[in-house]
């Protein structure tokens, strides 16, 4: 047995007792810690998957944002009344046995693969070049499938659009309050003060190199709005008010600057969200820049949840 | 077994047990929670599928790793989506269950008069 072979065993091991720990556990502030564990852990297998770009996005968003926002949200619902009804033996059986087949079934269909394995790796490859990158994933993103990466960004401006929807008439427009109660002691300020820099500067490497390596808008994005929120929750600087005009021009901007190439790629290309030949790569990485600073308010926006109070004028 | 064979079983294993967290738990946290463990594992079959269609040199088919890069980004979407309106309903009505047949659930719309 190789070296290999022992992590990724011990790897599966961990994540399925630790996911499995996370549904478990009755403490819900204990299943959202461990969550954030299991994302750490599945960002790995995507590593050993060789998926290098899908687990940078698991780590700082599968894990990391889902896991600030859950945690948000146990505090308020620890006071929560519930019915208190825990679900009855004999209906948890049927269920285990009926999710038990499920992944049963799942896993006859990894075990037993058709004998040929469609694949469009070579066609990527063979039309990649024309384009300049270097990175397949963001060719696939930016040129191929470009209209879903552009639908994708409308549905988090979507999402975006319900989670204020959900605020009280009387403090529409106002701040978005961080359901973090976090004391701000001196390590976290520290903490707030030090990192953003660092950060910044991780985010738009990331979003620069995402046209060669693995990274891009998404993962830049989600550090930048990593580090606003903790900058946010150390209490350095408050959240903005959801009706200030410069917060909703640069939630569009992205998506706007990436509509408006994309038009323009009928006139100069021949179809929509195509580029003209020779400047793909220099549109490219306009539009993954423009979107990462959309991304990045966007994600944090959504983690901040709807407001809560209104704006001192 | 390979890696790739390895991890497809795990992703199949982790669907079962979110689908479970998913029906048994009656709080809608710990339903969300389930929801995203059912997708990751989605993802990890995906993920699988695309390791073993391999080819022109890369590690894995760049198309369904895209397509994963964007469930992630959607799946996160939607649990804020889903977070803020459980939080809303907490706000409305003082609990935080979807058992309809309660009669205290009946509350009038404070918020939005």
């Amino acid at each position: 047995m190789t070296l290999p072979s022992i992590f990724d065993i011990g790897l599966v091991i961990l994540m399925l007792g630790i996911g499995a720990s996370a549904i478990i556990v009755r403490n819900a502030f204990a299943a959202v810690i461990t969550f954030v564990v299991y994302g750490l852990l599945l960002s790995l297998a995507w590593v050993r998957l060789s998926a290098i770009d899908v687990a940078l996005t698991e780590a700082a968003i599968g894990g990391g944002m889902t896991g600030m926002l859950l945690l948000g949200a146990v505090a308020p619902l620890r006071l929560a009344k519930t019915d208190g009804a825990r679900t009855s033996l004999p209906v948890r059986l049927a269920t285990g046995v009926l999710c038990a087949l499920i992944a049963a079934s799942l896993a006859i269909a990894i075990l037993f693969p058709p004998e040929t394995i469609l694949t469009l790796a070579p066609t990527v490859m063979e039309n990649l070049a024309q384009t300049g990158l270097g990175n397949p994933v963001a060719g696939v993103l930016f040129v191929f499938r470009a209209l879903d990466t552009l639908l994708e960004k409308v549905v988090l401006l979507l999402a975006l659009l319900g989670v204020w929807s959900l605020a009280p008439d009387s403090v529409w427009g106002g701040i978005p309050g961080l359901r973090i109660y976090a004391r701000p002691n001196s390590t976290l300020t520290f903490l707030a003060q030090l990192l953003p820099p660092v950060g910044v500067m991780v985010a738009i490497y990331m979003c620069w190199v995402g046209a060669k390596e693995p990274g891009g808008a998404f993962q830049g994005g989600t550090i930048l709005a990593a580090m606003w929120l903790l900058v946010i929750i150390a209490n350095l600087k408050s959240a903005p008010s959801i009706d200030q005009s410069w917060l909703r021009l640069l939630l569009v901007f992205g998506p706007a600057i990436f509509l408006v190439i994309g038009i323009a790629g009928i006139v100069m290309a021949n179809a929509f969200l195509a580029y003209p030949s020779g400047y793909a790569k220099p549109l490219i990485v306009v539009i993954e820049f423009a979107l990462t600073v959309s991304i990045a308010i966007a994600l944090a926006m959504l983690a901040a949840g709807p407001p809560e109070r209104v704006r001192q004028q | 077994m390979n890696a790739g064979t390895l991890f497809g079983l795990c992703g199949a294993a982790l669907v079962g047990l979110g689908l479970y967290g998913l029906i048994t738990h009656p709080e809608p946290l710990r339903k969300i929670l389930a929801f995203n463990l059912l997708g990751s594992g989605v993802f990890l079959l995906f993920g699988v599928i695309a390791r073993r269609s391999a080819g022109a040199g890369l590690g894995g088919d760049p198309v369904p790793q895209a397509m994963v890069i964007t469930a992630i980004v959607v799946a996160f979407a939607a649990t804020a989506m889903a977070v803020a309106l459980v939080l809303r309903l907490l706000q409305e009505t003082g609990r935080a269950t979807l058992n309809a047949d309660n009669p205290e659930s009946t509350s009038t719309d404070k918020g939005n008069s």
